[in-house]
């Protein structure tokens, strides 16, 4: 599936498009479909999201997972502060990176 | 093509501009147009018969025709330098103080930031051209101009 | 250290209110993107993976106590609590809003300090020696002059749209402890036969994709004609530098392509051409800044001696010092680096503590390092035993300058959004491996640099041991190299072979340490015995 992601215009904040808005967690992504480039330059001309581009990801047992390691560490947080990724509860959280 | 904004007091050359290859080939244009890859020495043993160098920015990110218009004025060209292509009004500070005194943007400037930019800095720090007195000059003796 | 006058303030306030108009545009939409990031870069505020990312300036690394806490305080209020320290003397918050940007370099301004031209394709960050002012070697301190090219490269008109970045260093001293030579402009302060000051000029050093070495460009420019010499340099690389190729365009591509001696000869033409513009400051002006870098009042009466009873005080004080020109004093090294640890990370509570030790213990000035430390540049022997029970309370007291567990990384995947792989893992994984076998202290002086990518922000191509991490088909793959020296024995490192898992690499790392123990003859560091008996046993080593 493809999803939409960006930064969050004014904090920064990695987001994703959940079909109305955009949301901190990957698990309400949708799959934006050949979609993507209309819904970026619409979402970016909104001046919500910052450079908004489209990935790869899956759905799984866990939730979505995009395919490439860097979107996951962007997902999450970083793997080497669990107290400052979205799941500061779990010290193993970082496992679902590699 | 935005509308041209000038700060002289004197007639705007009205004749198109030639390439630097075409004005050094005999042209007899008092206007001509540099480009970032040309060299503004090719024009040095010139300036007397030019009015009007306009430089062109296709990027704004790409900063040779400042060195241009600096090489220029430094050379003793006082005729009109005119900045075009894409040029926002974040620029207009530092092309000012390289030696432009015209600009003819790709998309029009907002009056009130031109302003806000042009009175932004009350010193400034190296000297160019545009005769500002630099802040290390101003804290041994000189005093201020421009 | 320098202090701004009112010229200096109303500069750096002005800016203040450029860029708090500049964000209030793009969040307005006045401003694309396109338009914006090349303004907020050389605000350096960056884009990266988790939020916007401020890269603040500390000029020649030498800030104050109160500036250091101030730094502690920003990363209270706007960030998560902590800040980076890099490997070009600045320090970074990870956790920025755009929205706050504006308040926080005003919070800056008020300390004398900011975030210009610490990103963009513009003048950076002037470097220098982390010891200037106080290492015994020194010809003079270099950091005035480091001041006059800040000054000089701020806001500069004709160079702020450059075909890339570029980094000056500064020293004054044939020890190089800045990397001098592999910078875009490295400069080194020295003195002539008639005993004159005057600047040796090296142009197009750099590490990244095509890492070079800056051959020497002029021996001796006269301390008058510092500012036009740099300048005609600058003026050369904005005119012909490539513009075609984002990774064919720093200085150090022309500088090579051009050959050395055709560069000398255009740069020489254009100083000829500007030394008739008189564009240099006045002699006074260099003179002005000096009196801000004069020694501290040391006390002449300083006891030479340290307390003997603390086994651990004894090695800290052994490894993490630096002699000092002033009998009596030495300079201290605060490690950011404790085992397992985040290279050149620290808390908010921790930059305090450490700019509180600072004014108390150091005549109120600290030093950022190229290794992510901080040095404390002046202190008292008598006083070092106090000082380093206050470090160790606070894990500040790892005792392990310049030895393995040093090490120096770049953030990596985890917080940026170049990078191929995560770097700061790879370190913590390398330093408990260390700490557990207990060989770090055998080993000696072992300079380990990590990058996350090929744009080499870790310096790995100048470490005794350097590590670059890639992506092979989506999953992070570690290469290994050796050789590298950031001294004035500048030298690039040489990839050993085929890169390594994240398990592999530490054990590569070890095996490579361990060719050195096996190998070594008398005084030989990791670097020299590597230097004579070449890559061979250790690629056996590595590979079998």
């Amino acid at each position: 599936m493809k999803i939409l992601t960006g930064n969050d215009l004014k904090s920064g904040a990695v987001v994703w498009w959940t079909g109305n808005d955009w949301s901190l967690h990957v698990d309400q992504a949708v799959d934006v479909g050949d979609q993507a480039d209309f819904l970026a330059a619409r979402e970016d001309a909104a001046r919500r999201v910052n450079a908004p581009y489209a990935i790869d990801a899956a759905r799984d047992a866990d939730g979505i997972r995009p395919a490439h390691i860097k979107d996951r560490i962007r997902a999450l947080g970083p793997t080497v502060r669990p107290d400052l990724t979205l799941k500061p509860a779990d010290p193993t959280a970082g496992n679902w990176v590699i | 093509m935005g509308d041209i904004l000038r700060f002289r007091d004197d007639q705007s050359v009205d004749q198109p501009s030639v390439t630097v290859d075409s004005f050094l080939d005999q042209s007899n244009s008092p206007a001509v147009r540099i480009e970032p890859g040309d060299d503004a020495r090719d024009l040095l043993p010139h300036l007397e018969r030019i009015r009007l160098v306009v430089v062109n920015f296709p990027s704004f990110g790409d900063g040779r025709g400042y060195s241009s218009a600096r090489v220029l004025r430094e050379a003793g060209f006082s005729g009109e330098l005119r900045a075009v292509g894409d040029v926002l009004v974040d620029q207009i500070g530092y092309l000012r103080r390289c030696g432009f005194d015209s600009f003819e943007p790709n998309q029009p400037l907002d009056p009130d930031d031109v302003e806000n930019a042009l009175n932004r800095w009350p010193d400034v720090y190296q000297p160019t051209t545009d005769g500002r007195t630099p802040i290390w000059n101003l804290r041994h003796g000189e005093t201020k101009n421009g | 250290m320098y202090q701004y006058d009112h010229y200096d303030q109303a500069m750096v306030d002005a800016r203040v209110e450029e860029f708090r108009d500049q964000c209030k545009r793009r969040i307005e939409g006045k401003l694309t993107e396109d338009q914006f990031k090349p303004l907020r870069l050389m605000n350096g505020l960056y884009l990266q993976l988790h939020a916007y990312m401020l890269r603040v300036a500390i000029p020649y690394g030498t800030l104050s106590g109160r500036q250091m806490s101030a730094l502690g305080d920003i990363a209270d209020k706007f960030d998560r609590k902590y800040g980076h320290f890099t490997t070009r003397q600045n320090i970074q918050y990870n956790w920025i809003k755009l929205e706050d940007a504006g308040d926080i370099l005003a919070a800056l301004a008020k300390v004398e300090m900011h975030a210009i031209q610490t990103s963009g394709n513009c003048i950076r960050n002037v470097s220098s020696d982390h010891f200037a002012g106080a290492a015994a070697d020194e010809v003079v301190d270099p950091r005035p002059y480091a001041e006059l090219l800040r000054q000089w490269s701020s806001f500069h008109p004709e160079f702020s749209y450059l075909p890339r970045k570029f980094k000056f260093a500064v020293i004054a001293s044939e020890t190089d402890r800045a990397a001098m030579r592999l910078h875009d402009i490295g400069i080194n302060i020295v003195r002539n036969d008639a005993g004159d000051l005057g600047a040796a000029f090296y142009v197009g050093g750099g590490m990244g994709r095509t890492p070079m070495v800056a051959p020497l460009i002029r021996d001796f420019v006269p301390l008058d004609q510092l500012i036009t010499y740099a300048e005609s340099c600058l003026r050369v690389y904005n005119r012909y530098g490539r513009r075609d190729n984002k990774y064919k365009a720093r200085i150090k591509i022309l500088v090579h392509e051009l050959g050395a001696a055709e560069y000398t000869r255009q740069v020489e033409a254009e100083f000829a051409h500007l030394l008739e513009q008189g564009i240099e400051p006045p002699i006074a002006e260099l003179e002005r800044i000096r009196t801000y870098f004069s020694s501290p009042a040391f006390d002449l009466d300083a006891s030479d001696t340290i307390e003997q009873s603390d086994p651990d005080f004894l090695t800290w004080a052994e490894r993490n010092t630096h002699p000092h020109k002033q009998p009596g004093y030495v300079s201290a090294v605060i490690s950011l680096k404790p085992v397992g640890g985040i290279p050149g990370d620290a808390t908010a509570d921790q930059i305090r503590l450490m700019a509180t030790l600072g004014e108390t213990y150091s005549f109120d000035e600290l030093r950022v390092t190229h290794t992510q430390n901080i040095v404390m540049p002046h202190v008292r022997k008598s006083d070092l035993y106090t000082l380093w029970q206050k470090l160790d309370a606070a894990g500040l007291a790892t005792a392990n300058f310049d030895q393995i567990g040093d090490i120096i990384a770049c953030p990596g995947l985890d917080y940026c959004s170049l990078a191929n792989a995560r770097s700061i893992p790879v370190a913590q994984r390398i330093s408990e491996r260390f700490a557990a076998n207990g060989k770090g202290d055998a080993l000696g002086e072992l300079k380990l640099k990590i990058s996350g990518c090929i744009n080499a922000c870790g310096h790995h191509h100048a470490g005794h041991m350097g590590i670059l991490g890639v992506d092979k088909k989506g999953v992070e793959n570690y290469q290994l190299s050796i050789g590298g020296s950031e001294a004035e024995d500048t030298s690039l490192g040489k990839i050993t072979g085929p890169g390594f898992s994240e398990e592999g690499i530490v054990d590569a790392v070890e095996n490579a340490a361990d060719v050195y123990l096996a190998q070594r003859q008398d005084g030989e560091r990791f670097l020299d015995t590597y230097r004579r008996i070449g890559m061979k046993p250790f690629k056996e080593a590595l590979y079998g």
